[in-house]
C-alpha cells in the first residue's frame, strides 16, 4: 500500500488502524478571532449611519464622478502607453554598446526612481517659474514646441507627463530585466541560423522576455491607476478630485470617498483579470506554464481566499528583481 | 567581393582554413595560434581537456566569437571581415548573417526556441532568413524530422521532449538551412547516457552522406568510428592531429597520452 495520506491504512496483520490527524489549536483560535473581527466590520458597515450608503448610491453613477472615472482611466492608459514606449527606448539604451547612451539612461532612471512622484508632479506643475517664456525644447513631446508656458502646459499635460516620465523609469527596468532573463544561448542559436539582430529581438528575445515583463507590467498598470489620484493636488478632475469637489460642497466626506474607493476596487479587479489572461497567453511553451494554467480562479486571485487547503496554494509568479537575472 | 583565402592549397579549396588564429578574453589567451584546414566532406573531431579552447575555436568559425589575430576563412571567404588591398574591413551584421546562414551549428544545450513548436523551430530561419516558401520549407522540415525519427513530434513544444529528442530537432533545424558545413559543440555532453546513442546515430548518418563536419566531442567511440581526422587541442594550441587510429592507438605527445588515459 503506497497510497498517499491514507485515511485508514492497513496496519500490521490486516488490522485497520485509525489515523489521528494533527490538531492545530492555534490556527483555530486565530481563525475564530479573525471571524469575530470580520463580523464586527460587517456589522459596523451596516449599522453605522455615518457611512450614508444612500449618499454613496446617489453619487456612485453621478455624472461628475463618472467623468472623473473616465479621466482616471484615460490618464492611466495614456501614461502607461507613453511610459512603455519610453521604457523600451531607455531599456535598449541601457543594453546598447554605447557608454553615452547607457549613462544617460542610467541617470534618467536614477533621478525618476529616486524622487517621489508627488514631488515630480508639483515640480513639473511649477515649471513656468523655471521657464516662464517656454523655450523648453522638445525633449518629450511635440506639445512643447512653441507658445506660452501656461497655455500649453495645462494641468492635464503636467499630469500626463509626470505620470508617464516616472513610469518610463520603472518600465525600462522591467523590460531590461525581461530581456536579460532570456538565456544567451537563445540569441546564439538564432545568430548561428543567420538571423539578423532585429529579427532575433522580435522573434526570439521579446516573446520570451514577455513572460517576465507581463506580470510586473500588470502590477504597474494597477499602481498607475492608483497613482493617478495624486494629480488631484494640481486640481485635475480625475476620480478622487471629482469626489473631493462634491464633498467640499456637501460635507459628505466619507460616502464620497467610499464612492472613489469602490470605483478603484472595481477597476483594479478588472485589470487583475486581464493580467491573468495575458500571463497565460505568454507562458506558452515555458516550463512553469503548468502552474499558471492551473492558476487560481479569479475570486481566489483577487481575494486570496482558498477554502480547499493551504497545501494546494498556487505559487506566485517568481519574484523578479528589477535587475533581472544577470548573465 | 575581393575576399581571398589566405593561402592556396593544392586541390580543391578547403571548407575551413585557419592560419595563426588567436583569441583572448581580456588577459586570458584562449587560442594561441591555430592552423587548421578542413576539406570538403571531411569529418574532423576536436578533442582535448576542458579549457583547451576547442569550443571557442568552433564558435570563431561562424563568428560567434571575434578572433583577435590570424586569418580564418570558410569556403574561401574570410569570417567577419572583407579584405580590400591590405586592409581588413569589418563586415556589417547583414553580411555576417549571410555567411552564417551557410553554416549549421548544434549546441551543447540544444538552444531550441522554447516558445515555438518543433516545426516552427525548424522553419523559422529558412522562411525568415532565406525567404523561402513556407510550404516548401515545411515539406523539407517534415522530411528532416522523419530522418531524425521525430515526425510525430512536429507540434510538440521543446520542453515536452527528452534531451536526446531536443538535440535531434536542433540538428534538423540546422540542416533545414541546407548548410555546407556543420559545427557540433559537444552535442552529447548535456545528455543522459541512454540518449547519447540516438544523437550520435543521426550524426553518423550525416557523416555518411558526405556532410563536412567539425565536431567538438568527448565521445571517443564516435571519433574513432566516424572521424576522418582527430585533432587534439591543449592550452589553445593544436598539440597533435592524425587519423583516429594514429592518434588514439599511438599518441606521440605526452599530453595527448595523458588525456586519452583519463577518458578511455
Amino acid at each position: 500500500m503506497t497510497t498517499r495520506a491514507p485515511a485508514h491504512p492497513v496496519g500490521v496483520g490486516g488490522q485497520t488502524l485509525k489515523v489521528v490527524r494533527l490538531k492545530h489549536p492555534g490556527r483555530w483560535i486565530a481563525s475564530a478571532v479573525a471571524l469575530v473581527l470580520a463580523a464586527m466590520l460587517v456589522n459596523t458597515l451596516i449599522t453605522n449611519k455615518n457611512f450614508q450608503w444612500d449618499v454613496v448610491a446617489k453619487y456612485f453613477t453621478s455624472k461628475s464622478v463618472l467623468s472623473g472615472l473616465g479621466r482616471t482611466l484615460e490618464l492611466t492608459a495614456l501614461a502607461m502607453l507613453i511610459g512603455i514606449v519610453l521604457g523600451v527606448v531607455l531599456a535598449l539604451m541601457r543594453l546598447s554598446g554605447s557608454p553615452v547612451l547607457k549613462s544617460i539612461a542610467g541617470l534618467y532612471v536614477w533621478v525618476f526612481r529616486g524622487t517621489p512622484l508627488l514631488v515630480q508632479l508639483i515640480l513639473l506643475y511649477n515649471i513656468s517659474a523655471l521657464y516662464p517664456k517656454l523655450s523648453l525644447g522638445i525633449p518629450f513631446g511635440p506639445e512643447f514646441v512653441s507658445g506660452n508656458v501656461n497655455t500649453i502646459i495645462t494641468p492635464y499635460v503636467v499630469a500626463l507627463a509626470a505620470l508617464a516620465l516616472n513610469e518610463a523609469a520603472f518600465m525600462s527596468e522591467i523590460i531590461r530585466g525581461g530581456i536579460l532573463s532570456v538565456e544567451p544561448g537563445q540569441v546564439e542559436a538564432a545568430q548561428a541560423l543567420g538571423m539578423r539582430r532585429n529579427r532575433i529581438t522580435r522573434r526570439v528575445v521579446l516573446p520570451q522576455a514577455m513572460r517576465f515583463i507581463i506580470p510586473p507590467t500588470g502590477n504597474q498598470v494597477i499602481s498607475m491607476l492608483k497613482a493617478t489620484s495624486l494629480v488631484s493636488v494640481i486640481a485635475l478632475p480625475e476620480l478622487l478630485y471629482s469626489t473631493q469637489v462634491i464633498y467640499t460642497r456637501t460635507y459628505q466626506t466619507i460616502p464620497l470617498l467610499i464612492v472613489a474607493t469602490l470605483w478603484y476596487l472595481i477597476v483594479t479587479s478588472v485589470l487583475m483579470v486581464g493580467q491573468g489572461f495575458l500571463e497565460r497567453r505568454y507562458s506558452r511553451g515555458s516550463r512553469s506554464s503548468g502552474a499558471t494554467i492551473q492558476g487560481p480562479t479569479m475570486l481566489r486571485r483577487l481575494t486570496g481566499l482558498n477554502w480547499r487547503s493551504a497545501r494546494t496554494a498556487v505559487a506566485d509568479p517568481p519574484p523578479l528583481t528589477p535587475e533581472g537575472r544577470s548573465r | 567581393m575581393t575576399s581571398t583565402s589566405p593561402s592556396t592549397t593544392g586541390t580543391a579549396a578547403p571548407v575551413v582554413e585557419a592560419v595563426g588564429v588567436h583569441k583572448s578574453f581580456g588577459s586570458l589567451e584562449v587560442l594561441r595560434g591555430i592552423d587548421m584546414q578542413v576539406a570538403e566532406g571531411e569529418v574532423v573531431c576536436i578533442i582535448g581537456p576542458s579549457g583547451s579552447g576547442k569550443s571557442t575555436f568552433l564558435r570563431c568559425i561562424n563568428h560567434l566569437e571575434r578572433i583577435n589575430a590570424g586569418l580564418l576563412s570558410v569556403h574561401g571567404q574570410l569570417v567577419g571581415h572583407r579584405l580590400v588591398g591590405e586592409k581588413l574591413y569589418e563586415l556589417k551584421d547583414k553580411d555576417i548573417c549571410t555567411r552564417r546562414a551557410e553554416i549549421g551549428m548544434v549546441f551543447q544545450q540544444f538552444n531550441l526556441f522554447p516558445h515555438m513548436t518543433v516545426l516552427q523551430n525548424i522553419i523559422e530561419a529558412p522562411v525568415g532568413v532565406k525567404g523561402e516558401n513556407k510550404k516548401v520549407v515545411t515539406a523539407r522540415a517534415m522530411e528532416l524530422l522523419g530522418r531524425v525519427g521525430l515526425a510525430d513530434k512536429r507540434n510538440a513544444y521543446p520542453r515536452h521532449l527528452s534531451g536526446g529528442q531536443q538535440q535531434r530537432v536542433a540538428i534538423a533545424r540546422a540542416l533545414a538551412m541546407q548548410p555546407r558545413l556543420m559545427l557540433f559543440d559537444e552535442p552529447t555532453s548535456a545528455l543522459d547516457p541512454e540518449m547519447v546513442g540516438e544523437v550520435l546515430a543521426v550524426m553518423k548518418d550525416l557523416a555518411r552522406e558526405g556532410m563536412t563536419m567539425v565536431v567538438v566531442t568527448h565521445e571517443m567511440g564516435f571519433a574513432r568510428e566516424v572521424a576522418d581526422r582527430v585533432v587534439f587541442m591543449d592550452e589553445g594550441r593544436i598539440a597533435e592531429q592524425g587519423t583516429p587510429h594514429e592518434l588514439m592507438s599511438n599518441p606521440t605527445h605526452p599530453r595527448t597520452r595523458a588525456f586519452l588515459d583519463s577518458v578511455l
